[in-house]
């Protein structure tokens, strides 16, 4: 069971090595998309390791734990974040803030149309 | 005696993340509980929970003035370990566990559309609100319009740009606001905007860009979106720090 939370582990780390890196490249003091990287690499890795075989259901609850523990953590963000903060931060902010979620919940229609021939499948 | 009492209190104070999974477990159970009898299971327990964080986060704002929502009550402090960006993202990558590449090839280059069009967008509709707030220096209008995508792109282009701190601040504010507005309003949309297929999740990341907000949207959705969601959501706030103090400004101070 540990070598799927060491995959894990080591993904992450690698993302979050990249991103940096990255930024410090382009002279930006943040991780510039550490986090899509190590996914991306946690994809690829999970292919080859099931390919092998390799892939048991112990070592998939590895990495499936913490898929499960995501919930909990979401709740503990959401509880931590500065809401009050948020509501006081004036009609500008407020304003910018909920007109950029409308527009970006309009266009994704927009985006998604004319491709669901093969895609409007539910997930398994 | 008192040492080993002692010691006690000092385990305690160090088990903090064990307190913080106390707290969520017993908002989680409250959820599950409100989610099955007050709406007949018709609105997911995670987004009755998120909605019950965000509340009391509210609350503890107000009663300490503290930054860090319930966190900065005594005895909560765990939950900013378990809510806190280590873990998160610990958490985020592995749900890419049960990620399809072939999924993510096939919308690959529509998710990156998207991208660039929801960092673009941010920054326009940011933009466009401040501007017509009153705002006309180029610098504030691209650190309330990189506020308008996350709350982390506004203040690294604020800062990259030397915008005042009034204004830095405020960028942070909007981009909370999206956050929270991601997290609440996701569920309820879902339907009208088609958000049913990973295509769709990775369109609505690549958009929304708020990774905190799109994360817990999908997740109160339905959590097997989120690997797609996030991945693309992730890439938005490395692209937006990046074109914001340069791009952006840029075409801002050619516009104004």
């Amino acid at each position: 069971m540990v070598w799927g939370t060491v995959l894990l582990a080591a993904c992450v780390l690698l993302g979050r090595c990249l991103g940096f890196f990255l930024a410090q490249w382009l002279g930006i003091d943040s991780d510039i998309g550490g986090v899509g990287v190590a996914m991306v690499a946690l994809m690829l890795g999970m292919a080859g390791v099931r390919r092998r075989g390799l892939a048991t259901p112990a070592f998939e609850m590895g990495v499936g734990y913490w898929a499960g523990m995501y919930i909990p953590i979401v709740v503990a963000m959401a509880a931590t974040q500065n809401v009050w903060g948020a509501t006081r931060g004036g009609g500008v902010a407020v304003a910018a803030g909920a007109c950029a979620v409308l527009a970006g919940f309009a266009a994704v229609p927009l985006l998604t149309r004319g491709s669901t021939s093969g895609g409007s499948r539910p997930i398994d | 005696m008192q040492v080993i009492l002692d010691r006690f209190v000092n385990l305690l104070g160090a088990e903090s993340l064990l307190s913080g999974v106390l707290v969520v477990g017993v908002i989680l159970a409250v959820a599950e509980v409100a989610s099955r009898r007050l709406t007949g299971g018709r609105i997911h327990a995670s987004a009755i929970a998120i909605s019950i964080g965000l509340a009391l986060a509210a609350l503890a704002g107000w009663i300490t003035g503290g930054k860090r929502g319930l966190a900065d009550i005594d005895g909560c402090g765990g939950l900013a370990v378990l809510g806190g960006a280590a873990l998160r993202d610990f958490a985020i990558v592995s749900t890419a566990f049960s990620a399809r590449i072939e999924e993510l090839l096939r919308s690959g280059l529509r998710g990156m559309l998207a991208l660039a069009i929801g960092v673009g967008g941010g920054f326009a509709v940011g933009g466009i609100v401040a501007y017509a707030c009153g705002y006309r220096d180029p610098v504030d209008l691209a650190t309330i319009g990189g506020g308008a995508a996350t709350y982390i792109v506004g203040p690294v282009t604020g800062s990259a740009l030397g915008a005042s701190s009034d204004v830095i601040a405020l960028s942070v504010a909007a981009g909370l606001v999206k956050a929270i507005m991601v997290m609440v309003l996701t569920p309820c949309v879902a339907r009208w905007i088609g958000l049913d297929r990973p295509e769709a999740a990775m369109v609505f990341g690549g958009l929304l860009g708020t990774t905190s907000g799109v994360v817990a949207g999908l997740a109160a959705t339905d959590p097997k979106l989120v690997p797609y969601g996030a991945l693309t959501a992730t890439f938005y706030t490395g692209l937006g720090c990046l074109t914001g103090p340069s791009l952006v400004i840029a075409v801002i101070r050619w516009l104004v």
